[in-house]
């Protein structure tokens, strides 16, 4: 079994009140080291046997299309992970 | 005139919208998501709710369901479409509008009357309306700002797209205080406050005659009666 990994993040400039949330109770524990955090998703897709050129070919169709919403999101990251 | 609801999993006021539309003098339509099937309807009302795939994104894997097809292709001949709330995700997400709701500013959920003005009558929804009217209906959403890249907004603005606007207090972080937009056609709107919930007196916001006496939000069905009349 091959994994192909999608990873999603919300656009720069859109406002992640998630983030800013975290970056808040990071900030309450003690955790003063960061200045911002932004929150975004992963996904796991996975295919039979290895990782082909053409499977790759297919996440990446499926992570514009339905993964993540160009208005608000890039796609930052798709990768086979590796074993 | 017969107007179909949508029930996705995890709808919650397709009873509501079911109800303004007889009020209006309509026919209200179940209509299942699963199903491909309008059942001859003459327009369609996406209602509120918390649709299956919020997880995804808030409207995008109801934006997938079947009967989504059949109400684009119809939508695209002409055929009128509200979308309230995950409504107007499901709108946004299924390409019938522009644009993206995302989590409100400051994280909250937030339910409370709301005033609105009403930017453009020349849509199948807001037809019944006088121009500039301010009109106040039920808000409540956790993900309702409204969010467009640069270009989209100047066109919505420019082609006075912008069907209605928030007045006194942006209640999400929406762009440019937008409530509500419609496609070019003017016959597919999308809205985040909910008009079925002030329809009849007795169960709406308050108003100037009194409490729980606001029906502002039955303009917006008879509007589209007008419309198909």
């Amino acid at each position: 079994m091959g994994r192909i990994i999608v990873e999603v993040m919300p656009k720069p400039e859109i406002l992640d009140p998630q983030g800013k949330a975290i970056a808040g109770a990071l900030s309450h524990q003690g955790f003063t080291e960061f200045t911002d955090v932004r929150q975004g998703k992963r996904f796991e897709l996975t295919v039979e046997g290895d990782v082909t050129d053409e499977a790759l070919e297919a996440a990446r169709k499926a992570a514009e299309g339905v993964l993540s919403n160009p208005v608000i999101e890039d796609v930052v990251g798709i990768y086979a992970e590796d074993k | 005139m017969k107007v179909g609801v949508i029930t996705f999993p995890g709808s919650l006021d397709e009873g509501d919208a079911r109800r303004a539309v007889r009020l209006a003098g309509g026919q209200a339509v179940e209509l299942w998501h699963a199903d491909r099937d309008l059942h001859g309807v003459d327009a369609v009302i996406i209602p509120g709710g918390f649709s299956y795939g919020d997880y995804l994104r808030c409207g995008a894997i109801a934006a997938l369901a079947p009967v989504m097809q059949s109400v684009i292709d119809r939508a695209k001949d002409g055929m009128p479409v509200l979308g309230i709330c995950n409504g107007f995700q499901v709108l946004c997400e299924s390409g019938l509008l522009p644009g993206a709701l995302v989590r409100n500013d400051h994280q909250k959920f937030i339910c409370r009357e709301q005033k609105l003005r009403v930017e453009s009558t020349r849509t199948a929804w807001s037809s019944g309306f006088s121009e500039g009217a301010e009109i106040t209906i039920p808000l409540k959403n956790g993900e309702g700002s409204f969010q467009a890249h640069d270009e989209t907004i100047a066109e919505l603005e420019g082609e006075g797209r912008v069907v209605f606007r928030y007045v006194d207090g942006n209640p999400n972080g929406s762009r440019n205080d937008i409530a509500g937009i419609s496609n070019a056609a003017g016959n597919v709107v999308g809205l985040m406050p909910h008009p079925e919930h002030a329809v009849e007196a007795g169960y709406g916001p308050d108003s100037p005659s009194g409490i729980r006496t606001g029906t502002d939000g039955l303009i917006i069905f008879q509007s589209l009666m007008g419309v198909l009349r």
